[in-house]
């Protein structure tokens, strides 16, 4: 059970496992993100039992745009791929390419965070607001936490930026890319969810 | 907004006037004191930025002991109003804003902390680490608790205090029903403290799993560390819930939205429902790590092996996964339908089972072990029985017709009384008495112990019995005052007198601690108790960075091992000492908190300034945290040999 300390790093695969001490906030991270996903799986129960509950007032179907949400899911779905690529450069040792890669990411992350803002506005100016009816308030919650946690991911990856910069590709950098990476992971499969839960199904009616 | 402040303490009960001053006076006590004996820097430099888990377990400990006399207060306060029939002692407000806090502090002011406070203490001991994996985090857990328990315990003095009940269940606790600030102090401290608990079974998960000293396998772990790692995958699974919980009924009282509302499609059952996701699973969060205390104890003063280590590891995993299951036994009668009430009935009554097995387990392992009835063995012994019952009355209410007739009258409050004083309460305080020493290098006198043992226990007995009589005479909970004629009075001046003998207890455990202080036997030998487990290898107060050379585990027991086969007590000291790394201090998990205290302050009063400067100083502590090059620093043999020599 014990791990090799302080061995050198032979394997370039395994940059970001390479010390105990990074294995620890890897192994603490996924952890967190079991947490995160037993808040979305309440959040999604809540928006479940309440997407009925419309109160007389606009509706999933009334409401969602296909192209706008499909767009939404284009750009996320790319910039798990481009994170993913970010990674992979980072392992190559490649720095250029890697924050080339991150900069993509984070430009494609504040595309959808945009898209997803002027929903919300346009919502709003239709009187479609979170206080209108349960549904509403379930609906920006959700998809609401989930943009929250996108704006975060966007400002961590900055943070991240700046210290490759700074401090160049070594362990603990390579660690904290690589959660930021499984962090923007998780969003884009709890988007998936929402895409299928509650827009797919939201206009299937 | 101060001048609403001012104008309300001025129209505020007399008992809440005197209660500001008093706070007032204490506050000025503590800073002339500080300053007059310059101890500001010492405060500072040693425990508000101390990352070492040892302080931090002890800070916990305080805190936990100092919210205990503030919950016992509020209980004596309430027994007091029951004592006769028609009393005029607290009105019907009142009496509904100490239920409230009497029920959220003792559950997460008093429980949480003095749980995380035995972890924090014993945990890296236990498995030879020299901390916990995330120091720095285990600072910020620390004062998330503590600020929000500030936040929690300001609602009494600054704008009144919750009053719909520790569930605090809408449309009752929504604006509607609550206007008022009272709800969002509830929502928003126990909101900050969660983040911090969800922080701490994150670390102690890691640190368990991957911390463990060369040669300890998991089945050689000893069973408290195993109760913490169970415990604490329930916390990670339980918290979220009630993150959510709270969050939404903080945006239907804040925001205007209509989750919980009577209006506008909201569903309050969709709130019961998260509510008790968490709050079931929580009491197991609370009795797991205790299953963990009562094996040590039992072990080691009956000088025997735990009997049945393996079914003790099992029994812990089943009680975590089954635990979870159990929450809907709080609303059978909410009309889910007699399918759903089965399930969970059954699901509650089969806690018992892995229950039962741990019970047996301590009962085989006493049998024909040399037993020594030291203060922790005595609260060990008086959990046994008490836990029996409390888990009798607990298969009465699982079984859902049975709770048809039971629901919201004094069995239930009897009942989980039962449970969480004679498991949790009796199981930190052994928890407390047993690792005292090592976190003070004192024992606590044992005469003063036992008579708060005998007056705790006696008084237990004398208030809680008569209360399933009450329960099943009709009485309902939550009445502030009822008649004579319904002949509750006498059972409860009985239950009421119980509750004050309690109260005389926990002086017992007060004047023991300060006698102690000053006249407690000193532990010079680290081993005060002839122990088992590795913490028991290391002086007594612990060194910071704990183990000057990392132990190798032969087998369970390690440290009885070790003393076996060496017979002498003291490690090895012919293996050459190297530099050990450490950690810094940082003042910046205190700033985090503070931020969230301001925060959150500011959104209690709807002061939405106040509460995004709070919130930016969260982002900012959270980036610094993230650009900052903490590398931490190297003890040198030098320093390790002075420190050992000490």
């Amino acid at each position: 059970m014990v791990e090799a300390t302080g061995s050198p790093i032979s394997n370039q695969q395994s940059f970001e496992h390479g010390m105990e001490e990074e294995e620890k906030h890897i192994l603490g991270f996924w952890i967190f993100l079991a947490t995160d996903l037993v808040l979305f799986a309440c959040l999604f129960a809540t928006y479940l039992v309440l997407r009925t509950h419309t109160d007389g007032g606009p509706t999933e179907a009334q409401l969602f745009d296909i192209p706008m949400f499909t767009l939404e899911t284009f750009i996320l779905l790319t910039s798990s791929f481009t994170c993913g690529l970010a990674v992979r450069e980072m392992r190559n040792g490649h720095l250029g390419r890697l924050m080339g890669w991150l900069a993509v990411t984070i430009l494609l992350g504040l595309a959808f965070v945009g898209i997803e803002v002027n929903e919300f506005l346009s919502y709003s100016l239709e009187g479609a607001t979170m206080q209108r009816s349960a549904f509403l308030s379930g609906f920006f919650t959700l998809v609401g936490t989930h943009g929250l946690h996108v704006s975060l991911g966007i400002v961590w990856m900055i943070s991240v930026g700046i210290q490759l910069m700074r401090d160049r590709i070594q362990p603990t950098t390579a660690r904290k890319l690589f959660n930021a990476g499984l962090y923007w992971h998780f969003l884009d499969v709890v988007w998936v969810m929402i895409y299928t839960v509650v827009y797919l199904m939201g206009v299937m009616k | 907004m101060f001048k609403s402040l001012v104008l309300y303490l001025k129209n505020a009960d007399p008992l809440i006037q005197m209660s500001a001053v008093a706070i007032v006076l204490t506050l000025i006590g503590i800073v002339v004191a500080l300053t007059y004996y310059k101890k500001w820097g010492w405060l500072w430099r040693e425990w508000i930025t101390t990352v070492d888990h040892k302080k931090i377990g002890i800070m916990y400990l305080i805190c936990a002991l100092l919210m205990l006399f503030r919950g016992g207060v509020d209980a004596l306060l309430m027994r007091t109003q029951l004592a006769f029939p028609g009393m005029n002692f607290l009105d019907a407000q009142h009496y509904n804003e100490i239920f409230t806090t009497h029920g959220t502090i003792m559950i997460l002011f008093v429980a949480m902390p003095m749980l995380f406070a035995m972890m924090n203490i014993a945990v890296p001991l236990q498995i030879g680490a020299r901390d916990v994996a995330f120091p720095f985090l285990n600072a910020v857990s620390f004062w998330l608790f503590f600020f929000g328990a500030l936040l929690f315990n300001l609602s009494f003095v600054l704008g009144g205090s919750p009053d719909a009940g520790w569930v605090s269940y809408p449309p009752l606790a929504e604006l509607s029903h609550s206007p008022g600030p009272g709800i969002n102090y509830y929502v928003l401290s126990l909101q900050i403290s969660g983040i911090g608990s969800i922080a701490t079974g994150i670390n102690f998960i890691v640190t368990i799993l991957k911390m463990r000293a060369p040669g300890m396998t998991l089945m050689r772990m000893p069973l408290f560390t195993w109760s913490v790692l169970a415990s604490c995958i329930v916390i990670i699974f339980a918290f979220p819930a009630l993150t959510v919980a709270l969050a939404l009924l903080g945006l239907d009282r804040i925001a205007g939205t209509h989750f919980f509302t009577m209006l506008h499609g909201g569903n309050p059952m969709m709130y019961v429902n998260l509510f008790w996701i968490w709050g079931h699973p929580e009491v197991y969060i609370a009795i797991l790590p205790v299953y963990g205390i009562f094996s040590e104890i039992v072990s080691t003063f009956s000088k025997k092996y735990i009997f049945g280590y393996k079914s003790m590891v099992i029994s812990l995993m089943l009680i975590s996964v089954i635990g979870y299951f159990v929450w809907v036994h709080h609303f059978f009668t909410m009309g889910a339908g007699p399918g759903v009430n089965s399930f969970f009935a059954v699901a509650s009554m089969a806690v018992g089972i892995p229950t039962g097995v741990k019970v047996f387990n301590w009962l085989f392992t006493m049998f024909r072990g040399r037993i020594r009835l030291t203060l922790p063995m005595l609260w060990t012994l008086a959990f046994i029985p008490c836990f029996a019952i409390g888990g009798a009355t607990g298969v009465m209410l699982a079984a859902a017709p049975g709770d048809y007739q039971f629901h919201n009258s004094y069995v239930v409050i009897a009942h989980f009384h039962q449970t969480l004083i004679g498991g949790a309460v009796f199981g930190l305080l052994a928890g407390m008495y047993y690792w005292w020493p090592k976190m003070f290098g004192f024992k606590l006198n044992e005469t003063l112990g036992k008579w708060a043992f005998w007056f705790f226990n006696i008084g237990f007995y004398v208030c809680f019995m008569p209360q399933y009589a009450l329960g099943l005479m009709g009485m309902t909970r939550r009445v502030y005052t009822y008649p004579a004629a319904t002949g509750w009075g006498t059972l409860n001046f009985v239950s009421t007198i119980g509750a004050y003998l309690m109260g005389i207890g926990f002086l017992f455990i007060v004047v023991q601690v300060l006698y102690s202080i000053r006249y407690g036997e000193r532990d010079m030998t680290g081993d005060p108790w002839d122990g088992r487990t590795l913490e028991w290898s290391l002086p007594s107060p612990v060194p910071y960075y704990n183990f000057a050379q990392i132990p190798t585990v032969n087998g369970r027991d390690a440290w009885w091992e070790m003393k076996q086969q060496r017979k002498e007590y003291s490690l090895s000291s012919t293996k050459e000492l190297k530099p050990i790394h450490m950690p810094n201090n940082s003042s910046l998990p205190f700033f985090m908190g503070l931020a969230f205290f301001v925060a959150g302050f500011g959104l209690v009063f709807n002061q939405f300034m106040i509460a995004t400067v709070g919130l930016i100083g969260v982002v900012v502590c959270m980036l610094w945290r993230s650009l900052e090059k903490d590398t931490g620093h190297w003890i040198s043999v030098d320093e390790i040999k002075q420190m050992e020599a000490s």
